[in-house]
Formats: C-alpha cells, structure tokens, sequence
C-alpha cells in the first residue's frame, strides 16, 4: 500500500483527473450556454460522439491534432445546426429531438467507424504536452497540471472568458435574457431566435472540441459509444453550477478525479469493482444535494420554444 | 389508434357526420404515422447505400424477421412486454410534468431484484406465488430507488432532471456491484444472477414463444391511461403537471402527489424490468444494460402520453429493433444501424406532426 501514495502516483493520478475533467468540463460549459438561453439540449452526448468520431478521423488523416480538434468542433456544430433549426426555429420539443439526435449519433459513429475500420482500433500517437516552465518543476503539482497538451490550458481559460461574456457583455445579458424571459428579449429589438441559435451552435462546437479531446487525447483512438454518458454528466454538471462557469470547472476536476481513480486502482492491483468507484461523483453530489439542495436557480423559460406572440 | 387528440376536429363536427369525422380522423393520423415512417426508412436508406448495402435487402430482413415470420413477431410481441410497462410509467410522470428520466436506473435495479430473489422464491413457494412475490419485492426496489430525487424535488424543489440522470447513473453502477459481488451465481465463471429454471419463469402464451408478460404489459399501460384520463386522481395528477402552482391553490397536496408520481412511476419501470428478467432473459449478466429507457421517452411523447397511441410507437419500436438484429446479421451491418433509424424515424415523425398542426392551424384560421 506504501507504494499508492508515492509521489510518482499521486501525480499521474491528478494527471489523469485533468485528462478525464477537460471533456466534461467543455461539455459543461457548452450546455449551461444553451441552458441560459433556454434550450435543454439533451442532444449533448450526440454532439460529443460526432465531435469524437470526426476528431479522430481528422486527427488519423492529417496526423494533425490541432485539424482533429477543428473537424470535432465542426462535427458538433453539424449536429447543433439540426438542434437549432428543429427546437430553436420550429421549436419542436426539446427532449424529443436531443434523444433522437443522441440514439442517432451512438448509431451513426459506430456505423461509420464499423466500415471504416472495421474490428480495428488504429491508434493516434501520443499528443505532445505543453510544459510550463517552473510551475512544472514543483514536485507533484507540477507534471499533474503544467504538463499538458496546451488546448487544456485554454479550456481552462474558457472558464474565464465564460465568466466574462455572462457578467460584463451584452450577448452574456441577451443569452440570460433569453432563457429567462424571451418576449422582454424581443420587445428590447433583439431576435430571441438568433441568440439561442448562437447558444446551441457554441455548445454544438464546445461539445465536438470535448469528444474530440475525448478521442484523441483523452483515449488515443475512437471507440464506438466511447463518451459513455460524459453528455449527460455535462448536463448535470451544468444544471448543479447555476450558471456559474466556475462552478463547472470544480464539479468537472471532482468527476474526473473519481473516474481517474478508476483507472488508478485497476493499475495498483486493488480488488474493487470499477462500479463502485464510479459511483462515488454521483454519490458525492446527491449527498451534497440532500444537504444542502434549495430551489436552484434554472432559466424560468427553459425547455420551452418561443414563438413570437404566443401566450 | 388516438381518442383525445381530436378535440378540435370531433367538436366542431355535427353528430350526424361526426361518425364519418371519426373514420376520416383515424384515416389521418395513421397516414400522419406511417407517411413519416415511409420517409424516414427512404432517408435511412440513403445512408444504408452510401456505406454500400442494398436498402430494400436490409429493409426486406427487417419486415420479413420483425413481423412477418412467425419467429419474428413473436419476439417482437415479447419484446414489448417490458417497453410497455416502461411507457406506462414515463405517461404516469409525464402527464403530472415531472421528468423521470431515470427509467434506466430503475428497470436495471428492478430486473437484478427479481433475478435474485425468483430463483430463491420458487423454491419456497407455489410458482404463482413466487412469481408475484417477485415482481412486488421489483417494484418496491425500485420505487425505493426514486425516492430521493421525489423528496428532493417535493420539499425542496430540486430539478428532478438531474436527480433522476444521476440516481440512474448510480442505479446502472449499482446493479452491476449487486450482480458482480451479491448474487452472483457460485456456479459460473462469466459474472451473472443465478438462472431462472424456465418452468418458474412467465408461462407462455399458448403454445408459441411469446411471453404473458406482454398481457401485463398491455394491461399496465391501458389502466394507467384509463387512470389518467377517467378518474379524480389522475386529474389531480394532470393539474400538478398543468401548473403546478395552480395545484396549490386548488388544495392539492403536491408533495404527496409528487412522491406519489415518482413511485408509480419507478414501480412500473421496476416491474418492467422484472417482467424482461422473469419473462425473457432468466438471469443477468453483468454489465447488462438494453437502455430501452432512452428510446422509450421520445415515443411516448410521440404518442403525446396517450396510452393506445404509445402501444402502437412501441410496437414500432419492437418491429425495427428485432427486425433490425436480424437485418444486421444477415446482411454484415452493425445492429448499431437500428439507432439511426430509429432516430430518424423519431424526427420525421416530430417534424410531420408539426406541419400537420400549422396546417391545421391555418386552415381554421
């Protein structure tokens, strides 16, 4: 047991925590967007399939991940722009098409990847890691979170930029404003329609970049159904930070160290059911829900289509 | 194949004509239904040639091994048995506006339930008592299953959304450690429940293959349409989905109500699971899961919760996934394919009845 605190573990650990936290927290960020602006987009864990699939193809092809990490986010824009135009346009239910649009993806990625690749799992060389100078000479810390690739670092930054759109720009006001109340949105001259258009396609290519660094980092090749789920944790993890983005970054780092610590107790020979372990996020959330859980605070007109002069 | 969907066509219609009204009412929502199917398979087909199989051989596979053999439909018509009982309670949820989306999480635990406790059941008792016993000891799990995120949302107002996504997280962890390390069976080596004799299991119907479970299933979702539509509880039920608030002052007791929905509601998702284990699969393996769950929920919405309607999206749904693992066999698809087409036929079908409401709409106006 002496050898499962060492140094040299705890920091792979932490290493892997971020790995697995960088997906969640895009797919995080992406769906509190669309949730601020009033759009329940259950089609999330689609988009990140698409963005996975399409990453790896583009990454495996160009031998480039930064064109892997593009073709992601175009393939979840793909997928938002069916969102946008069947909910968002012709407002048609929310929950309908994001689970049409998930089953369809899961489908439609394992197919392609079947033809293409048929039973083999091609892998994607190692992504070469941004090292901060210092910081990553602090023992522990330092090769846990300096030594990434650099799209770590700027989902990170995002978290920031998120914080800054919603607090002190106009789009941050137009996206609540839409969410919460869209008819006062339009009186004030602003098309409801466009702004949570705009809102879907940024989660669509948030979500893609997530699957895609999923795939290529995360993973180093495409599985079919390999999000497993991280769509729908994004959903709650966004529904939990009550549109703070800072929120989805800390909820993002607690799921991903417990999915890390899946894979780290597999690796140290501990004899416990991988299930347990990944019960633990869940468990630790419903606990704190039970405890503290108040009225939280979601966009009054979530889920539901605006349509100009309806009652 | 709908009855209150019509209220606007049926009320303006003078009862001389509205016999005739009906007739053509019918004639158009099951053109509205299968209009849309037929656009879907054209557009699914699409894909199938572009990854070079022929549309019409995969598509013959799926008709002739989902409903027209007599194999086919009979594990299609046994493939309905838990999907009802599932759609029975997502229309009991969704009616009362609450969100369960945990059905996943609550089939899983109900089906490891009475994996387990069957086996121990029938040799203490009567087969019929052992029967029911376990489908009951299902239920309960899994209402038990729901009641947090129900409390939660009752007296706190926690978005039962995220509750159940999460309850059903952990149930599917659950199930899997319960079958893994509880009842895992001494005599196998692949991790799994101990198998159900199939003298104990559901009898069958006649002497064909389909399970009686489907009569339960049948009977489950047309007693909860009945309920919802034709008594005071599934009215007080409706009102809380209606607005919730309203509720309130109306005198309803919504917390009450709310825990009420989601044991209903949970129970039938259990007993769904029960019936699939009892019924069909004998055991469960570990790592087990068929998410009928996530293809459920845009079906019964497609029905607009109305219990006849969503009997025939689930036979739907039966024909194209039992058709479709046939299909795939044969023809070297993936059976993921069946994913796609079901997606697809969930939208055009979504987009159709748009239309056909602007129509409509229009034509009033």
């Amino acid at each position: 047991m002496t050898g499962l605190f060492s140094e040299v573990f705890l920091s792979a650990l932490l290493f892997g925590a971020v790995t697995a936290a960088i997906p969640l927290l895009l797919a995080g960020l992406g769906e509190q967007m669309s949730e601020k602006a009033g759009v329940l987009n259950i089609g999330i864990e689609g988009m990140m399939l698409a963005g996975a699939y399409l990453g790896f193809v583009g990454a495996f092809y160009s031998g480039s991940l930064w064109l892997g990490f593009l073709a992601g986010a175009a393939g979840g824009v793909a997928v938002a722009l069916i969102m946008a135009l069947l909910c968002v346009r012709i407002g048609l239910n929310q929950i309908v098409i994001g689970i049409a649009l998930t089953l369809g993806l899961e489908g439609l990625t394992a197919l392609l990847h079947h033809f293409q690749f048929s039973r083999s799992y091609p892998r994607l060389p190692a992504a070469d890691a941004t090292v901060v100078p210092l910081l990553s000479d602090i023992p522990v810390i330092g090769p846990a979170f300096f030594k990434h690739h650099l799209i770590v670092y700027l989902a990170v930054a995002l978290v920031f930029a998120m914080t800054y759109l919603y607090r002190r720009t106009q789009l941050g006001l137009n996206l609540q404003a839409a969410g919460d109340k869209p008819a006062a949105l339009d009186v004030a001259g602003i098309d409801v329609i466009r702004t949570r258009t705009i809102a879907v396609l940024t989660t669509g290519a948030l979500a893609g970049l997530g699957g895609a660094y999923l795939a290529n980092v995360g993973a180093g090749l495409f599985i079919p159904f390999i999000t497993n789920g991280a769509g729908f944790l994004g959903i709650v993890l966004a529904m939990l930070a009550r549109g703070r983005p800072v929120w989805v970054l800390f909820g993002a780092l607690l799921f991903g160290v417990c999915l890390s610590l899946t894979t780290a107790m597999q690796v140290a020979g501990i004899n416990i059911p991988t299930d347990v372990i990944q019960m633990l996020p869940f468990l630790a959330v419903m606990i704190m829900l039970v405890l503290f859980g108040r009225r939280e605070s979601l966009p009054a007109a979530l889920g539901i289509p605006y349509e100009r002069g309806a009652r | 194949m709908s009855i209150d969907t019509a209220p606007a066509a049926g009320a303006t219609a003078l009862d001389a004509t509205s016999a005739a009204a009906t007739r053509r009412d019918i004639l158009h929502r099951l053109l509205m239904t299968l209009g849309p199917i037929l656009i879907a398979l054209v557009l699914a087909g699409c894909i199938l040639l572009a990854v070079g199989v022929d549309p019409l051989a995969y598509y013959g596979y799926v008709l002739e091994k989902g409903l027209f053999s007599p194999l086919g439909i009979q594990q299609t018509l046994t493939r309905m048995a838990p999907l009802l009982f599932l759609a029975a309670g997502l229309i009991v949820a969704f009616r009362a506006g609450m969100w369960n989306l945990g059905g996943d999480g609550q089939f899983l635990l109900g089906a490891v339930t009475a994996a387990a406790s069957a086996p121990v059941f029938v040799q203490l008792m009567p087969a019929w008592l052992a029967l029911i016993c376990s489908f009951l000891i299902a239920a309960v799990v899994a209402m038990i299953w729901s009641l947090v995120p129900a409390l939660l949302r009752a007296y706190q107002g926690v978005n039962e959304i995220i509750t159940t996504l999460m309850m059903t997280f952990l149930g599917t962890s659950l199930a899997n450690v319960l079958v893994k390390l509880v009842f895992r069976d001494p005599g196998t080596t692949v991790p799994q429940t101990r198998t159900l004799p199939v003298e104990g299991r559901l009898p069958r119907l006649f002497d064909t293959t389909i399970t009686s479970g489907l009569l339960l299933g049948l009977a489950a979702i047309i007693i909860v349409h009945l309920v919802m539509t034709r008594t005071a509880f599934g009215l007080k039920l409706r009102i809380v989905g209606a607005n919730p608030r309203a509720a309130v002052h109306a005198g309803l007791g919504v917390p009450g109500l709310t825990i009420a929905v989601f044991a209903i509601s949970a129970g039938l998702a259990g007993l769904a699971g029960a019936v699939d284990i009892i019924g069909v699969q004998g055991n469960v393996r570990a790592d087990w899961n068929p998410a009928y769950g996530l293809a459920v929920i845009p079906a019964v919405f497609l029905a607009r919760m109305n219990g006849f309607a969503a009997i025939g999206f689930v036979f739907l749904l039966s024909v194209l996934s039992i058709g479709g693992e046939s299909a795939a066999r044969r023809l070297g698809v993936p059976n993921h394919f069946t994913l796609v087409l079901v997606s697809i036929v969930l939208i055009v079908l979504a987009l159709a009845e748009y239309f056909d409401h602007r129509y409509n709409q229009s034509r009033r106006a």
